[in-house]
């Protein structure tokens, strides 16, 4: 099944802060690991609560982000969302490591 | 992985020193920054602030690792030349684990022998001691951010203080969601030791290889990938409070190595003889029964002995009486200031229903229940509608089980015995999962029926039947 995954951006890098995102990119990957689908999403302002609203509304999967609270992570944790926190990276490079299916919470992506 | 440079100080002394030699005992936080704000160096008390390694964050920019407000809304660093005077600014950073931290920070330029901008000068102060003082409440029934009136709850926060004061190692049990995290740390708050660094490590976390590293630290070559000496978790918690949370999960053979910790409050690095002097303060937390685990053999007597020094258990929920009264107003006051709505309190219907409810995730689940409440209804009172589906799915269960006005249903108190028998071994998975077992032997494996018995539309139960793993 396609899996929809959400990343907090800070221009071309995925964004320290969840909280203080306000681009997020929504990416589509098919079940043989191909990212098919990108759109991004400039939020009118940062928050967490509108994130996380706009993560359960677009039905995401999976959230890479950097650095994130853990009152939001458990939030999200529990409504079945997977959480791959302290991800650093550009955001090519975080999508190919997607694509392949190697991404883990705390990665560093040189 | 590129093994870090040597950074030795010529001039200083007779000899050349290393600069980590010389910032890593510095209690303040320290980040070197180079022109282009990317890590050079930060000390152990950085380390043990934002929960990154010197391996991890060398040559990464300064606002992943950092994680401040100041770095995304606007770094003084972007003006700073090697005439700038130093800059102070009051923010926040968010560490690896997951905690949004106040701190002060300082930054400066760093200039060569010709004056030229060299790199930046960055000091982290922790403000939450000063800000807890600041913010202590002095009602009876808080202790900072626990919350409870039941005698449970007042006689620990009568005791708390005094124990804080103590250096003594503290267990911690309780269920999930129970606050033991919050506990430790008000502990290590309230303590002497509220200046140094509070070090979390889970130890169900990690592989029990990877643990070993992590808690006691190794010597560059102890194995293959150690290209850097690594100070261990131990050692950062140096002058501070190690929180070691799910040692039940901690293995055998690390239960040892902990017991000779505790015996000699020496640490030694993997592939090092030499050991180190740690003052650390241990306060454990599990949400299983060692007294059990020992029993089987799974959990040594003699560390639960040594850590069992002051045992602290926090009641579930469901044992509170009207805590769960005074918790409910303050997490729904709290979301509503958050979510900027006009909450009037919840119906009649609505709050039945969560009194009812025996809270399985206790505080933490209360706490997610109400956030969802707040965000789902948009002004006025909550309603039964605004709350999670699945607390009105158990209320219709206890109407199938227990017709009988007023008796709290089979399933309920099965809750509660079996919860009380083997104090909080059984998790709310495995008694849904033992519910639906139960469901489907009365029914004779009849999903439909099943379904109808639990309350359930045959999908959800076909989910769950999925989810548990049940060879139905």
């Amino acid at each position: 099944m396609e899996q929809k995954i959400l990343i907090p951006l800070y221009a071309d890098q995925v964004a320290p802060r969840f909280d203080l995102a306000t681009e997020v990119s929504i990416v589509s990957i098919s079940d043989d690991g191909r990212a098919t689908g990108k759109k991004t999403v400039v939020l009118p302002r940062a928050s967490a609560e509108q994130l996380c609203h706009l993560i359960l509304l677009e039905k995401i999967g999976t959230v890479v982000c950097g650095g994130i609270e853990d009152e939001y992570y458990q939030y999200l944790k529990w409504k079945n969302v997977t959480v791959l926190d302290s991800v650093i990276g550009s955001y090519k490079k975080v999508i190919k490591q997607l694509e392949s299916g190697t991404l883990r919470a705390g990665d560093i992506v040189r | 992985m590129n093994t870090l440079p040597r950074t030795p100080i010529n001039g200083l002394f007779d000899t050349p020193v290393e600069l980590p030699s010389l910032i890593d005992e510095v209690p303040l936080a320290i980040v070197v920054l180079d022109t282009r704000r990317r890590i050079v160096m930060i000390n152990r008390a950085f380390e043990a602030l934002s929960g990154f390694s010197m391996e991890e964050a060398k040559g990464i920019h300064c606002s992943h690792i950092m994680r401040s407000k100041l770095c995304i809304q606007k770094c003084p660093l972007e003006n700073m030349d090697s005439n700038s005077e130093p800059v102070s600014v009051e923010s926040d950073m968010i560490n690896k684990d997951r905690q949004l931290i106040p701190v002060l920070i300082n930054l400066s330029p760093i200039r060569d022998a010709e004056d030229n901008l060299a790199g930046f000068l960055e000091t982290v102060e922790d403000l939450r001691p000063l800000k807890e003082v600041n913010s202590r409440e002095t009602h009876a029934y808080v202790f900072r951010h626990l919350i409870g009136k039941s005698p449970e709850m007042t006689r620990i926060f009568q005791t708390l203080p005094l124990l804080a004061q103590s250096d003594s190692a503290i267990l911690i049990t309780g269920e999930t969601g129970t606050g033991k995290d919050l506990l430790a740390e008000a502990v290590h708050q309230a303590s002497n030791r509220a200046k140094g660094p509070f070090i979390k490590v889970n130890c169900g976390a990690l592989p029990e290889t990877l643990l070993e590293s992590e808690l006691f630290g190794h010597r560059k070559g102890a194995f293959t990938g150690a290209v850097e000496n690594k100070p261990g978790r131990f050692r950062l918690a140096h002058n501070g409070t190690l929180y070691l949370t799910e040692i039940g999960d901690l293995p055998l053979t690390l239960q040892v190595k902990l017991l000779m910790f505790l015996d000699d409050k020496v640490v030694y690095p993997l592939g090092s003889a030499k050991g180190f002097q740690a003052d650390v303060r241990i306060i454990a937390a599990t949400h299983r029964n060692l007294d059990l685990m020992v029993k089987e053999g799974e959990f040594r007597e003699d560390l639960m002995f040594r850590l069992n020094v002051v045992r602290l258990h926090l009641p579930p929920l469901r044992e509170r009486g009207d805590d769960i009264r005074l918790i409910l107003d303050h997490f729904m006051s709290i979301f509503a200031k958050r979510f900027r709505k006009k909450i009037n309190g919840l119906s009649k219907k609505a709050l039945k229903i969560l009194l009812d409810y025996p809270f399985p995730g206790n505080v933490r689940e209360l706490r997610n229940t109400i956030e969802y409440a707040v965000n789902m209804c948009p002004k006025g009172q909550i309603q039964s509608t605004h709350l999670p589906a699945y607390l009105a799915e158990t209320k219709h269960f206890y109407g199938r089980v227990s017709p009988e006005a007023g008796v709290r249903s089979e399933w309920t108190s099965s809750i509660v015995t079996s919860d009380s028998e083997q104090s909080g071994q059984k998790t709310w998975a495995s008694l849904e999962r033992d519910m639906i077992i139960k469901a489907l032997v009365k029914t004779k494996g009849r999903r439909n029926k099943a379904a109808d018995m639990l309350g359930w539309g045959r999908s959800t139960l076909w989910r769950k039947i999925k989810q548990y793993n049940i060879d139905a």
